[in-house]
């Protein structure tokens, strides 16, 4: 190789890159001819977020609806491509690609038509919409600035649809933290959940490495921690419980136990759900809960489970993720 | 070799007029290490745009294990750092050990697609990825030194950071282009990202030369580097005093004035009210600074003195920080502060170690430098700790301000390690 002359040198560059750049390009040939399921059509029906005995989950990253009687029967799939969505009284909150790096909130009328988008940062985590369907909000994970510095932080909105006023992230908020003023830079909300005034909401807040159960009031701009170790709360339909994730040994790398907080008695009881649950769950009635689990190669599953800790899980939707009752 | 030639401008030396200046403006090893350094940050930033999205939307994992990822892996790298730069001087192979770091990151890049969605073995691959980068950096800028005159390192620091950058700025135009074309693939981005990670290897093992080359190359580093074998002792020397001590230690001082990009750009957002999906637009910003400045101040540290130009860096340190708590608000806030921040890494960057070089001797010089830049990575990761604590005992805009007074703080240690007078003339590397 010393005796090689910067002729022959740049002759086996130019070769390995030819090379190299045909092992790429053979790559991604063959990774591009894999087929992407197309929407399937809509059929007669079409998908609609009227109230209804239906479930409205996503499937395949499409907008779709099942009876709530046979949901692993027949499904009704719309056009609209979200990464998640949610739906109350007649509106519903869909995460939607913009481009291959950016998201849209996008707010749906009972017809599945837009009639407000949000440019909002990073990639979809969560999203709510308040049961008068007034309130929604939603949560998404920001990348950390290089591969090799810290991890993500989150970004949760909240919309008024009905005044259009937006809070960009919650991160603004005045915070008590156990009776007193606090501030830091690591603080990270996600997970909201309203209650019936549309003003008072819950939402987990992590800072110094714990994770909090807030309430939250916005037009105070003021959130309050109640509890150590609760996250993505969900509040019931009569508002007396909040389904949430409880990190196993409070050390989320250990998964998580979906359970249920009893506002009143701040007791806890653990659901019959022992595999770890990483999600918002839906609370299907007064008495059952709908999340979504995935398999081993993370293709999703919706599960349910009775919110008072008896009974035994049961797969709902198979092959979908993202559940909420059309109320 | 004095410390004041490191500090004061240098005379013109025969072999560096004006028709060098302008047909070898850096030796042909520096270009081939700043192709490798492009090529490889070409397939790095590929990687590293595409990363969060693969976690979480193609393998559905969930961001708090993404930050379980995080973390820990900062000393173990440090650690081998130092040791990588200790077996290039030791074994005098700075090529092979370079070398073997480009590899290793290129290797992880294929880790990602075996490692498919488990959180330990993605964890390994990034720690692989880590221990890569880490190990490469020592032993690549000793070649530098020692393939420059000493009154050029400036200039050929310069000019292989702005190269290096230019690859950071491609990387994530290259896997947006990947995207474009294969859809949703992210397996695509990493094997593209491998071959071209594996491209820059060969370019390495071509065209970068482990001896210095005769003409360009500082005397003292030929004649150094055939003497006996280092010893661990020899190495440990380094730090028990003299100015390769006074320069790992001044190195720390000033990691300990950095709060970190994060919280710069965070400071920035709030300030601005910045629409946050333009966050990570800010970085952008930097990088262009940086890369349009590298070069230029380089060779103006050739000019003025290296010192003179890593305080000015610092300087603009301050300054961005003053700017995050001051009066001057909107895009005329954005632009300055992503400027002057861009100037400081152009300015101390590889300025700082064209100032460590000539310092360190030849035969240690790889060790020496992994110390400096250890030394300044754990002091970074220390004053990022304690910004964080400021912030939340003090507040943000007062947290900055005392951010500030620390940059002040460390500059004037700084001067007094580096550039006090009777240490300049009197202090003597040791041969």
């Amino acid at each position: 190789m010393t005796a090689m002359s910067t002729r022959a040198k740049l002759g086996v560059v130019v070769a390995s890159a030819v090379l190299l750049g045909t092992v790429a390009a053979g790559y991604a040939a063959t990774a591009a001819q894999a087929p992407r399921t197309p929407p399937p059509a809509g059929g007669a029906q079409a998908v609609t977020l009227t109230s209804g005995p239906r479930l409205l989950a996503i499937t395949d990253r499409h907008v779709s609806t099942v009876a709530a009687t046979d949901p692993a029967g027949p499904r009704t799939v719309a056009g609209l491509e979200c990464l998640r969505v949610y739906a109350a009284a007649g509106t519903g909150v869909c995460l939607k690609p913009e481009t291959a790096w950016s998201y849209q909130v996008v707010v749906l009328d009972a017809a599945l038509r837009q009639t407000r988008a949000v440019s909002v940062p990073g990639l979809p985590n969560r999203a709510r919409v308040s049961a008068s369907g007034r309130m929604v909000s939603w949560t998404t994970f920001v990348g950390g600035d290089s591969y090799t510095s810290s991890g993500f932080s989150t970004r949760t909105g909240i919309l008024d649809t009905r005044t259009g006023a937006t809070v960009a992230s919650l991160e603004e908020f005045a915070i008590t933290r156990d009776g007193r003023g606090y501030r830091n830079a690591d603080v990270n909300y996600w997970g909201v959940t309203f209650t019936a005034d549309d003003n008072r909401f819950y939402a987990t807040m992590a800072t110094g490495g714990e994770r909090y159960l807030v309430r939250g009031d916005l037009a105070a701009r003021t959130v309050e921690t109640l509890k150590e170790n609760v996250e993505c709360p969900s509040l019931s339909p009569d508002g007396t419980r909040l389904a949430f994730k409880e990190a196993v040994d409070a050390d989320p790398a250990k998964g998580w136990r979906l359970s249920v907080l009893d506002l009143a008695s701040t007791r806890v009881t653990a659901t019959a759900e022992v595999r770890s649950v990483d999600d918002q769950a839906a609370w299907l009635d007064n008495g059952k809960l709908a999340y979504t689990l995935r398999r081993d190669d993370g293709q999703p599953d919706v599960w349910s489970v009775p919110a008072d800790g008896s009974g035994t899980p049961t797969l709902v939707i198979p092959g979908a993720e993202s559940p909420s009752p059309l109320t | 070799m004095y410390l004041s030639t490191v500090s004061r401008p240098v005379a013109d030396q025969p072999g560096s007029g004006p028709r060098r200046r302008r047909f070898a403006m850096v030796s042909g090893n520096v270009v081939a290490l700043g192709t490798v350094s492009l090529i490889t940050d070409v397939s790095a930033e590929m990687v590293a745009a595409v990363l969060p999205l693969y976690l979480v939307l193609g393998l559905h994992l969930s961001p708090v294990a993404f930050g379980v990822l995080d973390g820990v892996h900062t000393g173990a790298t440090a650690l081998l750092r130092v040791v990588g730069g200790f077996a290039a001087d030791r074994f005098r192979r700075r090529k092979l050990i370079a070398g073997v770091g480009y590899a290793l990151s290129a290797v992880a890049k294929l880790g990602l697609l075996l490692a498919g969605r488990s959180i330990p073995a993605i964890g390994a691959v990034i720690a692989v990825d880590r221990i890569g980068k880490g190990v490469r950096s020592a032993p690549r800028d000793a070649l530098i030194t020692l393939s420059t005159p000493p009154e050029a390192l400036g200039r050929a620091f310069g000019v292989h950071r702005a190269m290096d950058s230019v690859g950071a700025f491609l990387g994530p135009l290259a896997a947006f282009a990947v995207l474009l074309v294969v859809g949703q693939s992210y397996d695509a981005v990493f094997v593209t990202s491998f071959c071209i990670a594996a491209l820059a290897v060969v370019v390495l093992v071509l065209f970068v030369r482990e001896q210095p080359d005769g003409e360009a190359a500082d005397g003292e580093a030929a004649d150094e580097i055939n003497g006996p074998k280092v010893s661990v002792r020899e190495a440990f020397g380094l730090l028990r005093g003299g100015p390769a001590r006074r320069l790992v230690l001044a190195a720390a001082m000033l990691g300990l004035a950095t709060i970190g990009d994060g919280f710069v750009y965070l400071l920035l957002q709030r300030r601005m009210d910045l629409g946050l999906r333009w966050f990570p637009l800010l970085a952008v910003g930097t990088s262009l600074a940086y890369l349009l400045l590298a070069a230029p101040l380089g060779v103006l540290a050739d000019r003025i003195g290296r010192l003179p130009v890593v305080i000015g860096g610092y300087t603009a340190l301050g300054a961005t920080y003053l700017l995050l708590a001051g009066p001057v608000d909107g895009w005329p806030l954005i632009a300055l502060a992503l400027t002057l921040y861009g100037a400081f890494y152009a300015a101390t960057d590889g300025v700082l170690i064209a100032l460590a070089g000539p310092v360190l001797p030849a035969r240690l010089r790889t060790t020496g430098i992994a110390l400096v830049q250890t030394g300044q990575a754990l002091a970074y990761l220390v004053s990022s700790v304690l910004f964080g604590l400021a912030w939340q005992a003090w507040g943000p805009e007062n947290a900055i301000r005392a951010a500030a007074v620390a940059v002040a703080g460390v500059l004037v240690g700084t001067l007094l390690l580096l550039a006090s007078p009777s240490r300049l003339t009197t202090r003597k590397v040791p041969r």
